[in-house]
């Protein structure tokens, strides 16, 4: 059993193994030529053609007094390693020096054997060198020969032989399958008669061998049969077909031999093959004499060896893509220029053939049909096609202009991989980018160090592995750190926009963008350089936070963990510190038919414009060359009927605010309300990285077990009273129009009344941010203190408790507003909620919860189970 | 009893992850530093065969953990503790203590619970990676003949490794995660270096790494060939592990079971990592598929590698107590 980049496993079934001998300076001049020039793309060539001949080991021999054998072995193994086609097959690591064979085992990862050590030296050597072999994980040839010189009649041989084996069975444990006799084949028809029987010899010796020493295997470099017959390639072949005809008949397990030159037994004509026999076999004392003779009259160059160009029939196209999967390099420049020509730009032969064959070799790749080390080779072949083109890249960039740009690109830490990125590279710098490539390997030290020595514009970070994905969060860590604002791009494999929006943009506060492939990266990169930066990264930005957050929330519905955990992992405020602010009245406060024109002022109109399926933010959607037009004239519209609401006082706007003495008994707030003893609220049950609470809005209000005074604070506001009068006007005129914006307006309206009602609220009615002077754009970013959540939204998702809040505020009797039996507000331009005044409360999603907090809390409100499910169906984290 | 004469009476179960343990105490820079790491010239977090050093105290707790999961092996925290791997962190001189002191915490937590209960002894495996190198695979696409790393580099890392793991206690060695054979086979040469001179038989694992579809390992070699690669060695057991979960490396394993007669050990990943490189198979996921290694003869020794954590190895441990280990069938 051996072994390359796959088995070979040697039975008595296996017919005859060949062992190529072309990659051996000793017995080719051509491949020693080739390694004494370096010619080692030729030199694998040679060991390509055995393997496609049909050789299943491969013999390699650096043993020439012109060379550095040792250097040229290491150099060489080291080549077929990344050969697959060729490391397949077991290598054979032939030297007569120990050192060349010790050093070529230390290149092989397969099974290989060694060829060869024997009893020349004595046995303490051939033992030590045994035991080594066996400690390097190969097999081993031993050859014919002791202290007395090689075997050169059978009873040396099988005395040898058998001397041989027991040593290393006995002495060294050496595995007898993994012990190749080589019992010496020597030329035979040199004229001197006792060369007559040295193949005989062989065969018998052979025999002998097979049947008595269990295990052992028989080979032999065959072309030495035929030694005195060189130049004469048909005799040759024929001499050895004729010999391993019969040596496998004798037990031959496997030979050294020109693979794909092996005349077919049965193909050799028959005259030639009797002398031939006659030889082989001894069979007369003329033999030779009749053999020499008849070679005369037989010249020919043999067999010819077939060469596979098939593929270069094909388009350009196809042949490139042959090139890659195959990856073959020997046409790459030849086949890339004709393309150039063939395509309007360079760039584009590596955006269309190209990348279409890698993508082939990406997909061969990953479903099983290629492995990496072949993918290694298409990469060989993709660089050099790029190298090749890339003097034409750089011409075509210097006819254009100024750079747009300084991008600075970099394999993250841990991570060798740059195809990918040398492509990104190549494509931005045909685009007029200034490319600085820091290489593999980088650290996040170093990148950034660059990119802020070369005040670089925008920072691309690249990686193939799955660690790499850790360290892109590192270094955008680090830019965070240093207080960096330029964009950051992620691009590699096994990078993803998920991946980049939740773990990697959160870290770093400027722009973090994940760019699928090269032909994504030059629209990415002229976009955060270009006009409309802001926009862009903004919305790149919004579109990363809905991805991240609606990740978290699957994350956090496939994994709960307990109320009483999540209640131990409570949102802690150290109230021992903490004074609650003190409203200015408790009980509740009635506005009614409140000044319009005050309430305008602190509209929010980006929702205005997303109700009318206008995307942008107010005020630049107005610049948008697509949809700015139409915003400014709905914008027009919208204000002039308000002008008229306003003079004809159509829309009446009311509201009520209240404030009670309040305490958090776990989930719940206790409150001073004759009528209202609790307010419940619901806590965030997903499981939660360390160091981030279980959040609910209780905790947000000073437990009772503090002995704190605390308030919370309820609010409901209108701006739709009297909206039916003026629906039915416009229904009447069938103006959908302006049936739709009056709704909308009176939508926009209400909210802002709710805006103006906090802010007063804050400063005024509860009165704990008196020094607040915020712009409507800080408002409408919640930059205050304080928070409003409304039952119904994410942080109390549950609508029945709006109840609770309006019997609070005694809202009906007092706003006009009202709750229908599925709990919704009349008119629909209605806001209410609840008011927190600790300046840590936040809004919060609550995500999914367990049936152990549903429990707990139907039994705190007195509810049904089925009832409270139907309510909290859509937050329910279990069947 | 020793561990040969236990194999042989029922299945042996390893232990599960340890990255994936240690990354739940989310550390920072601090905790992979002590006085004489202080100021230490390259950042260190991340290196985790240090937190034996640094933190013992989590590392002993993750061994306890998985004893108490039903493990009878658990591997040492010494996965990258070689000169090669401790390069990148500039610890090269640590060798001996990370792999000295990582043998001694699981060794004093292994030896405790077979007090406890002496009837199920428990034993440590002295974990070795593969470094971060690879002696087949030219790291530079445009140099394919050059190599980062030799077999001798490699061989003399390995050994100083292995000497401090047995003078720290192991009772046995885990070549895992092998990607690629030839590395591999220097640890193998180390270990028979180690075992000569120091005249003794501490068995020894090997586990490699099938790392894609192909069903090959990384520097390119099919199941078989890397059986074959690593068979001249007297190994206690041959297996597979990490890069795939338990289903898609089943068809790998079953050509060990049918082709070698050393035991057969198996610790694959929970799942396929996902966009974040984490692994979401749950233990009744995974324990599913350990059950078709049991039903269908395939192995010796199982646990878990990547993503695992003491609830796999509870399930894995539970399950392998209703089966026989499996017999070897196959002879030469």
């Amino acid at each position: 059993m051996l072994s390359g980049l796959e088995p070979l496993i040697i039975t008595s079934e296996t017919n005859f193994v060949n062992i190529g001998e072309r990659t051996n300076v000793t017995g080719s001049i051509r491949f020693a030529g080739l390694i004494k020039d370096e010619k080692y793309d030729e030199a694998l060539e040679v060991a390509l053609d055995q393997v496609r001949g049909g050789a299943q080991i491969l013999d390699v021999n650096m043993d020439d007094g012109m060379l550095d054998g040792k250097a040229a072995m290491i150099k060489f193994l080291h080549l077929i390693g990344s050969e697959p086609e060729i490391a397949r097959i077991p290598i054979m690591v032939d030297s007569s020096k120990w050192e060349i064979i010790e050093a070529g085992l230390k290149c092989i990862q397969g099974k290989g054997v060694v060829n060869s050590i024997s009893l020349k030296e004595g046995p303490e050597s051939f033992l030590n060198q045994a035991r080594k072999i066996k400690q390097y994980g190969a097999a081993t040839v031993v050859m014919a020969f002791d202290e007395f010189g090689q075997a050169d009649t059978y009873e040396r041989r099988i005395l040898i032989c058998e001397r041989a084996y027991w040593l290393l069975v006995n002495e060294v444990k050496f595995p007898p399958q993994d012990i190749i006799f080589d019992p010496n084949i020597f030329p035979v028809a040199t004229g001197i008669p006792e060369h007559n029987n040295y193949a005989l010899d062989f065969f018998q010796a052979t025999k002998w061998i097979k049947e008595n020493l269990p295990g052992a295997k028989v080979s032999g470099g065959v072309s030495n049969v035929s030694f005195s017959f060189r130049g004469n390639n048909i005799v040759r072949e024929a001499m050895h077909s004729s010999f391993l005809f019969h040596a496998i008949q004798h037990g031959m397990d496997m030979g050294i031999v020109n693979a794909g030159l092996i005349e077919v037994y049965d193909l050799i004509p028959k005259d030639l093959l009797k002398y031939v026999e006659d030889v082989l076999l001894n069979r007369r004392e003329d033999a030779t004499e009749r053999l020499v003779e008849f070679a005369g009259t037989v010249t020919g160059a043999g067999k010819e060896k077939i060469v596979d160009n098939e593929w270069r029939k094909g388009t350009v196209e196809e042949r490139l893509a042959h090139a890659l999967i195959k990856g073959v390099v020997d046409f790459v420049e030849v086949d890339t220029e004709e393309a150039r020509l063939k395509y309007d730009k360079p760039l584009h032969v590596i955006e269309q053939p190209l990348m279409a064959g890698m993508n082939t070799v990406g997909d061969l790749f990953g479903s099983g049909k290629m492995f990496l080390p072949q993918v290694v080779k298409s990469a060989r072949v993709m660089k050099k096609a790029v190298a090749y083109l890339l003097p034409y890249l750089e011409a075509e960039k210097s006819e254009k202009n100024s750079s747009k740009g300084k991008i600075l690109m970099a394999t993250v830490k841990g991570d060798v991989h740059d195809i990918g990125k040398n492509i990104v590279g190549v494509v931005l710098g045909c685009n007029n980018y200034d490319i600085i490539d820091l290489g593999v390997m980088v650290p996040a030290h170093k990148i950034i160090e660059e990119a802020i020595a070369q005040k670089v514009d925008i920072i691309g970070l690249s990686g193939l592995i799955t660690p790499s994905l850790d360290e892109m969060v590192t270094v955008a860590e680090e830019m965070e750190r240093k207080a960096m604002k330029i964009p950051l791009l992620i691009g590699g494999a096994t990078t993803s926009r998920i991946h980049t929006s939740v773990k990697i943009a959160p870290k770093y506060s400027g722009p973090t963008i994940h760019v699928l492939d090269a032909s994504k990266s030059v629209a990415v990169a002229s976009k955060l350089l270009g006009e409309d930066t802001d926009n862009f990264s903004a919305a790149i930005r919004a579109e990363y936070e809905d991805l991240a957050s609606s990740h978290h929330s699957k994350q956090e519905e496939k994994t709960l963990v307990s109320l009483r955990a999540a209640r131990a992992n409570a949102f802690k405020i150290d109230w021992t510190t903490y004074q609650p602010p003190v409203p200015s009245f408790l009980g509740t406060k009635y506005f009614e038919n409140y000044p319009l024109a005050e309430i305008r002022e602190y509209i929010d109109w980006t929702p205005f414009f997303s109700t009318w399926m206008l995307k942008g933010k107010y005020p630049q959607i107005f610049d948008n060359h697509i949809i700015g037009k139409e915003a400014k004239s709905l914008f027009n519209d919208a204000n002039e009927l308000l002008d008229q609401i306003i003079a004809d006082n159509s829309l009446q706007a009311n509201a009520v605010i209240g404030f009670y003495k309040a305490n958090a008994v776990l989930d719940d707030i206790e409150i001073d309300h004759e009528e209202i003893k609790r307010i419940h609220f619901l806590r965030q049950q997903g499981k939660k990285g360390s160091g981030i609470p279980n959040i609910s809005l209780a905790d947000f209000i000073a437990p009772k077990s503090t002995g704190l005074s605390d308030y919370i604070g309820g609010f409901a506001t209108t701006a739709g009273v009297g909206i039916e009068t003026l629906l039915a006007g416009f229904e009447a005129d069938h103006d959908d129009y302006n049936c739709i914006m009056i709704k909308s307006i009176a939508d926009r309206l209400a909210e802002a009344f709710a805006e103006l009602m906090h802010l007063k609220v804050r400063k005024e009615y509860w009165g704990y941010e008196t020094t607040e002077s915020l712009t409507n754009a800080d408002l409408i970013k919640e930059k205050y203190l304080g928070i409003r959540p409304a039952p119904g939204y994410p942080a109390c998702p549950d609508h029945t408790e709006k109840n609770a809040l309006f019997r609070l505020l005694d809202a009906e009797k007092n706003t006009g507003i009202y709750l229908t039996e599925s709990f919704a507000m009349y008119p629909a331009s209605s806001v209410s909620g609840f008011y927190f005044s600790h300046p840590q409360s936040k809004y919060f999603g609550l995500g999914k919860i367990g049936e152990d907090q549903l429990d707990d809390y139907v039994n705190r409100k007195n509810m049904s189970k089925e009832e409270a499910e139907r309510w909290l169906a859509p937050v329910l984290g279990y069947k | 009893m020793t561990i040969v004469d236990i194999v042989k009476e029922r299945i042996l179960v390893l232990d599960g992850a340890m990255g994936t343990m240690i990354q739940r105490h989310d550390l920072q820079e601090a905790d992979f530093r002590n006085d004489r790491l202080k100021d230490h010239h390259i950042s260190l977090k991340g290196n985790n065969d240090l937190l034996s050093i640094t933190r013992p105290d989590i590392i002993k707790e993750i061994h306890e953990a998985y004893f108490e999961a039903g493990a009878d092996i658990v591997e040492t925290n010494t996965f990258s503790s070689t000169s090669i791997a401790q390069g990148d962190y500039g610890l090269q001189d640590w060798i001996y203590e990370l792999n000295y002191q990582s043998a001694q915490i699981a060794r004093e937590v292994a030896d405790r619970f077979t007090v406890l209960d002496p009837d199920k002894p428990r034993f440590v495996a002295g974990s070795i990676g593969p470094t971060n190198t690879t002696a087949s695979l030219s790291p530079d696409v445009n140099d394919p003949g050059y190599r980062a790393v030799t077999f001798d580099q490699l061989r003399i890392a390995f050994k100083q490794q292995i000497e401090a793991l047995l003078d720290g206690g192991v009772d046995l060695l885990l070549l895992e995660t092998i990607i690629d054979t030839l590395n591999a086979k220097a640890a193998l040469f180390a270990v028979e270096e180690v075992r000569f001179e120091r005249k003794i038989n501490t068995p020894v694992m090997v586990s490699g790494t099938i790392t894609d579809a192909s069903g090959r390992t990384l520097s390119g070699q099919t199941t078989e060939a890397f059986l074959i690669s690593i068979s001249h060695c007297d190994l206690f057991s041959v297996g597979l592990n990490c890069a795939f979960g338990a289903e898609m490396m089943r068809p790998y394993l079953q050509v060990l079971a049918d082709k070698t007669d050393f035991l057969v050990s198996a610790h694959p990943n929970a799942g396929l990592p996902n966009e974040f490189g984490q692994y979401d198979e749950t233990p009744e996921e995974m324990v599913l598929q350990i059950e078709a290694y049991l039903k269908n003869n395939l192995v010796n020794i199982v646990g878990g590698c990547c993503g695992t954590t003491p609830a796999h190895i509870k399930a894995i441990a539970q399950i392998a107590k209703n089966f026989k280990p499996r017999r070897i069938v196959y002879a030469q």
